[in-house]
């Protein structure tokens, strides 16, 4: 099994900790990892992007090749069609956020970017901080999204319970339950729509 | 898998050099070099073993601090990012002269593409220019690896070793495992005391023993573990690849079996055997490096007769920005894969100053003051304040090099150019202002310098800076007089008094500094988080 992960997002957002997540299922499943991370400049509210990529066979590459991808996981509905050029025209899915964040005067108009995103074969998009805010966690956002990915990481679902388990195991039982359960609502969203 | 470790390739070389017996590591903060030594901060048995790794000025000091360590017989790395390695020159050019005795390893991380930088440099011509040995990794087991080979390196020919890597390499996490660790030296001083005295004719005889190394360390290198040659049936073309551009290859072929015969570079100077066997056998060659076109450059210059080379100077591969597969595939003649076109309404998120940032309040202030001037007359520097070039401040007019600011604000009025502003963050100002500040003084130049003290290096994460708590000291030991040193709070409720502050230092025709003074607004964040954890 092989999965090539785009992850984006605005600066702050959680990206990384989405691709933490990830990363620990998949070391748990004895996998290969590679792992290209965005440090510096562009962490100052500005777009952000990690490619991750798992597999079963060593990887060469720590950038994933254009049109390659299986999934584009975003935090943010502009961010998701950013890096479209790396997505699987075949078979990549997009999974995405669609609350904005709106932090440039030029923001295009919300309409056009969901007609946008609602014109690719196949897409999840979720209002992630809702669903966040329901499970008890507005900073959740990143684990719902990720929830809502997770039927299309090769992963079961338990890998991704215990990575959050591991993730955030110092911060406490009840930050682990939110956590928990941000995970789920958007797994339940995703198994409802895919 | 057990033993494997999931490092960025910037842990992978801390790690590496704490489990080879390091005993301190030197560095001022710069993308994408950062990590590494907080990687050391951060570790247990370093603070366990002692091993220096507080932040230095700026990377002169640092590279200078390490060559010290080195002297005194024990282990020491220095870091920067690729332009740092511009600051600490003069200490790394010389340090090849003089030789190292404990080992010494110098690792600059190159940015090609300028993801966080002003150019796209390649460290390497600095390696060549030195003539010290280059390693340079295609994995984060590698950049692991290369750092206890390159201090018995270092150790076994008396030489400081220059590691690079890309932003690429530093910034991507993979699966390292660790060998044994080893003790960190004892201290041990140099057989002769005079090597590092770098007389005149002391320094000759250094010299011819600096060329006469270097055909070991070209033994060295066609012998090298990091060096290898991988035959392939299809000889109409052979594959010179250094460092990442590696992995960029083998991922065109998935199943690893690559038709052309494959020298694979991570060692310098290049291995000459192996080279010209490449040369011999094959018709073309193909040269994949991530930065500058040097080994393309180097290898002209071996080829006999009218052996066609295709790289960044016949355009197979693009002159400028950093590699990936799909550049690669295209030069190796591959079938190029395209995914899904963005649409046209997408439009850059540059990074921008952060809501509640000091710099804002300062910018609007300073603004304010130079609106009933025509534009163009602000010096700025390098720091997170650089973003007020962008709209909706639009506030600066440069940014060169550490320091450059002042020197540039003065040049400026010396020229008749007055007022003539320079803004610079204190980290930086540590880093490279002072001595500008100084010779601002000494002619009395008009220049009004704004030191924007957030109390930390902002730009690259929040490390210590090295002024904090002192800069109106400074700024007075270096003869600023101290009715124009003017400490103000960037907040909106002062902004009027600010501008007032701002207008009456613009009057003066002499040097003067404003050092508006508030906490990162990140720096404070992350406090507070770490307080109530």
């Amino acid at each position: 099994m092989k999965k090539d992960i785009i992850l984006a997002g605005v600066g702050g957002q959680g990206i990384i900790s989405i691709a933490a997540v990830i990363g620990y299922a998949a070391l748990q499943e004895k996998m290969f990892l590679k792992q290209s991370e965005v440090h510096g400049m562009s962490q100052r509210g500005g777009d952000v992007m990690s490619n991750l990529r798992i597999s079963h066979k060593e990887i060469a590459s720590d950038l994933i090749p254009f049109g390659q991808a299986d999934l584009i996981i975003s935090v943010e509905p502009l961010e998701s069609l950013r890096y479209l050029e790396y997505l699987s025209p075949e078979t990549g899915w997009l999974v995405t956020n669609i609350t904005p964040f709106n932090n440039i005067p030029n923001y295009p108009d919300l309409e056009k970017v969901m007609a946008a995103i609602n014109k690719l074969p196949r897409h999840i998009a979720l209002d992630a901080d809702t669903l966040a805010k329901e499970a008890g966690s507005a900073r959740s956002a990143n684990i719902v999204i990720l929830g809502a990915a997770s039927p299309f990481l090769g992963l079961a679902y338990e890998k991704f319970e215990d990575a959050i388990r591991f993730t955030f195991r110092t911060k406490g039982e009840t930050v682990i339950g939110k956590n928990l359960e941000a995970l789920k609502l958007g797994r339940e969203f995703a198994d409802k729509n895919i | 898998m057990a033993n494997k470790l999931l490092l960025l390739g910037d842990e992978a070389i801390a790690l590496g050099a704490l489990d080879a017996g390091l005993s301190g590591i030197y560095a001022y903060p710069g993308t994408p070099s950062t990590e590494i030594t907080e990687y050391v901060q951060h570790s247990k048995t370093a603070k366990e073993n002692k091993v220096h790794c507080s932040w230095s000025s700026n990377e002169k000091t640092a590279m200078e601090a390490a060559l010290g360590m080195s002297y005194a017989g024990k282990r020491a790395m220095v870091c920067m990012k690729h332009v740092g390695l511009n600051v600490a020159a003069d200490p790394f050019i010389n340090s090849a002269i003089t030789g190292a005795n404990g080992g010494l390893i110098v690792v600059s991380a190159d940015d090609p593409s300028m993801h966080s930088s002003q150019n796209e440099q390649d460290s390497r011509f600095y390696g060549k220019f030195a003539m010290v040995p280059i390693l340079e990794p295609s994995s984060q087991q590698e950049a692991y690896d290369m750092v206890h080979y390159g201090f018995n390196f270092s150790e076994k020919y008396k030489i400081p070793v220059l590691l690079r890597i890309t932003t690429r390499m530093a910034h991507s996490r993979s699966g390292v495992v660790r060998v044994e660790c080893r003790e960190q030296n004892t201290m041990h001083l140099p057989d002769d005391l005079r090597q590092f005295v770098l007389l005149p004719a002391i320094a000759r005889k250094r010299y011819k023993n600096l060329l006469a190394s270097h055909q070991h360390f070209i033994e060295e290198s066609e012998n090298s573990p990091f060096n290898t040659y991988s035959d392939g049936p299809d000889k109409s073309m052979g594959i010179l690849v250094s460092g990442i551009a590696l992995n960029y290859l083998m991922e065109n072929f998935p199943d690893r079996n690559i038709p052309y015969p494959v020298l694979k570079i991570g060692q310098y100077p290049l291995p000459r055997k192996l080279v010209e066997k490449l040369i011999d056998e094959c018709s073309e060659l193909l040269i994949l490096e991530d930065g500058y076109p040097m080994i393309e450059e180097l290898i002209s210059g071996y080829v006999p007769g009218l052996k066609k080379i295709r790289g960044r100077f016949d355009g197979t591969i693009p002159r400028t920005g950093e590699l990936n597969p799909n550049v690669l595939a295209v030069a190796l003649g591959l079938p190029d894969t395209k995914g899904l076109p963005v649409p046209d309404l997408m439009v850059g998120r540059p990074p921008q100053l952060c809501a509640g940032c000091p710099h804002i309040d300062s910018y609007k202030a300073l603004n304010e003051v130079l609106a009933v001037l025509p534009k163009g007359r602000v010096f700025s520097d390098i720091g997170c304040y650089t973003l007020g070039a962008l709209a909706p401040y639009e506030a600066i007019n440069s940014c060169v090099d550490m320091g450059a600011s002042i020197t540039m604000a003065k040049g400026a009025a010396d020229a008749g150019f007055v007022p003539s502003v320079a803004v610079i963050g204190d980290s930086t100002f540590t880093h490279s202002g002072i001595t500008g500040l100084l010779d601002a003084v000494n002619d009395k130049s008009p220049v009004t310098v704004i030191i924007l003290d957030n109390a930390t290096t902002a730009m690259t994460g929040g490390q210590d800076s090295a002024g904090t708590g002192r800069l109106e000291d400074i700024c007075k030991a270096l003869g600023v007089e101290e009715s124009h040193i003017r400490v103000i709070k960037p907040l909106k409720k002062y902004h009027d008094e600010n501008v007032r502050v701002m207008q009456e230092e613009l009057d003066y025709m002499g040097v003067s500094v404003i050092i508006p003074r508030r906490e990162c607004i990140v720096a404070i964040d992350k406090r507070m988080r770490q307080k109530f954890k």
